[in-house]
């Protein structure tokens, strides 16, 4: 690694005590500890994990190479992972349901509140309960939700609410046709606060003569929302989004607290695919092929984030 | 915040009429966002309420009941404090946290100092190395930081736990410092090389002192981060006696599955801590939370 032992170069800096005498050490002295950790503990594992992943990796050690078998198996052998049918299911599928309605659900929503909450009073109020749920563990987020959709006509709240119309408790958690909707909706009550803030300091940044202008021309509250508002924090909106992505991609608390992939399997996604194959039933092998994954489908968001900074960067 | 709603708020209105066509005019915008707040509130507060009800009432009726039967009891918290070890969850969250949010602070503010302002070959290229490196799941890291960890005893206490999280928040801490940090006047760094100042006490007596607003941000991301993390300590905490409040209350969750009073009394332990740190310190937390939206 290139970071762990710079080579001698040019510093703008006099030598100090602390540096440990030549000007040229003042780099390694800073940046070492955080090298030598990332070196150790971030780039070593991603090798090692993506040579197990062609292992059987039985008791986490290198056992027996079998190739491409983990993930042809993933892909084609291993319906808890993903089932090609109709209707499709499996954890990958599941992530496919996150991403489209967790994401869009989130930045809706969260736009939606933003422009609203600019036109009251209690504007900051509003904003800082819809951000609350970003204070709190995804492990109590999943009691708080638990509780409420408890299966119950006395003391679970949401059917406490059906009861009134006559409906009999429903087990949102407990049935396979609900629970990923139960969860996603659960998931976008933690995130929509974070949508909410981002977008609400970008509506802010546009101009108000625009939006007078529009006014002045006929346009309704309906046609400036889509017409301005939308088009005019485009970016924000895509900086929103791609963190909700990642959110998907890494979701495992709520799940893990709320269902534990259940029931069966058919709330599972991809990390907590990677958790259960991995630990529990000791599948290594296969699990470093789930976290490889994992990283491939994160790819396209480092190369996008890197592109995002690598003109700021060379500026310096 | 007032500016905008300036612009909102047009020609004030001057006939009653005209007062109350603005009010029914606004009034969907009321009732949306009043129903907003309830969803957002009510059912936290819900969990709340139950937290302090005696577990018999809890079984029998709804927690909206305490309108008309007020009982309450802190035995719930008692309880899952004492007998059912969330104290000792508690601490070994704190002992968690602390160490895995100090140590990264200061291992990633020395480094992003280096890349914004001492001059080394591919400093540049390894800045969007360590980028590229944000993005990399845990996930990547667990059979080979367990297999490392295992033979050292590391997993049987905070060991493994404070050296994976401080990893894995390096590359986000460098990223927002080293930005941060770059920001800071050119001409007062320039002055006190000139003046003799080491880089030391450079990155000491004016990177650190001028840069409070972007350390307490990450400081905070990272203390919340790891505070109620689930995952890594599932992975990386494998006794029972070390292990943080989140992963005491999956195991009361499996003993107690219906126990509401109980669980309640267990999720406000953990939400305690952060509730905190958000009321007191609303402004770092929110640029915290808004700086990390690209981890």
């Amino acid at each position: 690694m290139a970071v762990a032992n710079p080579p001698a170069g040019t510093t703008g800096g006099s030598s100090g005590k602390a540096t440990g005498g030549g000007f040229s050490w003042a780099a390694l002295f800073f940046m070492g500890p955080a090298a030598l950790l990332l070196v150790v503990l971030l780039i070593f594992p991603t090798f090692y994990s993506l040579a197990l992943s062609f292992n059987r990796g039985r008791g986490g050690q290198f056992s027996e190479w079998v190739g491409f078998d983990n993930y042809v198996r993933l892909f084609t052998a291993d319906p808890n992972f993903l089932r090609l049918g109709f209707p499709p299911s499996g954890a990958l599928w599941n992530n496919v349901l996150w991403l489209i309605f967790y994401t869009s659900l989130c930045v809706l929503l969260g736009l939606i509140i933003a422009v609203m909450a600019t036109r009251v009073r209690y504007e900051a109020l509003i904003k800082a309960i819809v951000f609350l749920p970003m204070a709190i563990a995804a492990t109590a987020i999943a009691i708080i939700w638990r509780f409420v959709y408890f299966p119950s006509s006395e003391t679970g709240l949401l059917n406490a609410l059906l009861g009134i119309g006559g409906v009999g408790p429903v087990a949102f958690l407990g049935s396979p046709d609900t629970v990923n909707w139960a969860l996603i909706v659960v998931g976008v009550w933690g995130s929509v606060g974070f949508a909410t803030v981002i977008l609400s300091a970008a509506i802010k940044g546009i101009s108000s003569e625009v939006l007078e202008a529009a006014r002045v021309d006929g346009a309704n509250e309906t046609q400036i929302f889509w017409r301005i508002i939308v088009p005019m924090v485009s970016l924000p909106i895509s900086v929103v989004a791609v963190t909700l992505i990642v959110n998907v991609i890494k979701l495992f608390d709520l799940i893990y607290v709320m269902t534990n992939g259940g029931p069966g399997t058919s709330s599972r996604v991809i990390a907590f695919a990677m958790y259960q194959e991995a630990f529990p039933a000791g599948r290594f092998g296969y699990g470093a092929a789930i976290a490889v994954v994992m990283l491939l489908m994160l790819i396209p968001i480092i190369i996008f984030n890197v592109r995002r900074f690598r003109t700021e960067a060379v500026q310096q | 915040m007032t500016a905008i709603q300036d612009t909102t708020v047009r020609a004030q209105p001057r006939t009653l009429s005209e007062r109350i066509t603005r009010a029914i005019s606004k009034s969907p915008v009321h009732i949306i966002l009043g129903l907003i707040g309830l969803v957002w509130l009510v059912p936290t507060l819900g969990l709340f309420i139950t937290s302090f009800r005696p577990s018999a009432d809890m079984r029998a009726t709804g927690w909206w009941n305490v309108l008309v039967e007020p009982r309450f009891t802190t035995s719930n918290y008692e309880r899952v404090i004492e007998a059912e070890g969330m104290g000792q969850a508690f601490l070994n969250s704190l002992f968690i946290t602390v160490p895995s949010t100090l140590a990264p602070l200061v291992i990633a503010s020395m480094a992003a100092f280096a890349l914004a302002w001492v001059k080394f070959p591919f400093r540049d290229t390894i800045f969007l190395f360590i980028v590229a490196l944000l993005m990399i799941p845990v996930q990547i890291g667990f059979i080979p930081l367990v297999n490392m960890f295992r033979p050292t005893g590391l997993l049987q206490n905070y060991g493994a736990l404070w050296i994976a999280h401080t990893a894995f928040a390096l590359p986000f801490g460098i990223f927002l410092l080293r930005n941060f940090f770059i920001t800071l006047p050119k001409d007062l760094i320039e002055a006190a090389r000139i003046d003799g100042a080491s880089n030391w006490g450079i990155f000491r007596t004016i990177v650190i002192p001028l840069s409070v607003p972007a350390i307490a941000a990450y400081g905070i991301f990272q203390f919340l981060w790891v505070w109620n993390d689930l995952l890594m300590a599932l992975v990386y905490a494998q006794r029972n006696a070390i292990q943080p409040m989140t992963v005491r209350v999956t195991q009361l969750l499996g003993t107690y599955a219906s126990e509401w009073s109980l669980l309640a009394a267990a999720a406000f332990l953990i939400m305690i801590v952060p509730l905190i740190v958000f009321l007191s310190l609303q402004r770092y937390f929110v640029q915290g939370l808004l700086a990390g939206s690209v981890k």
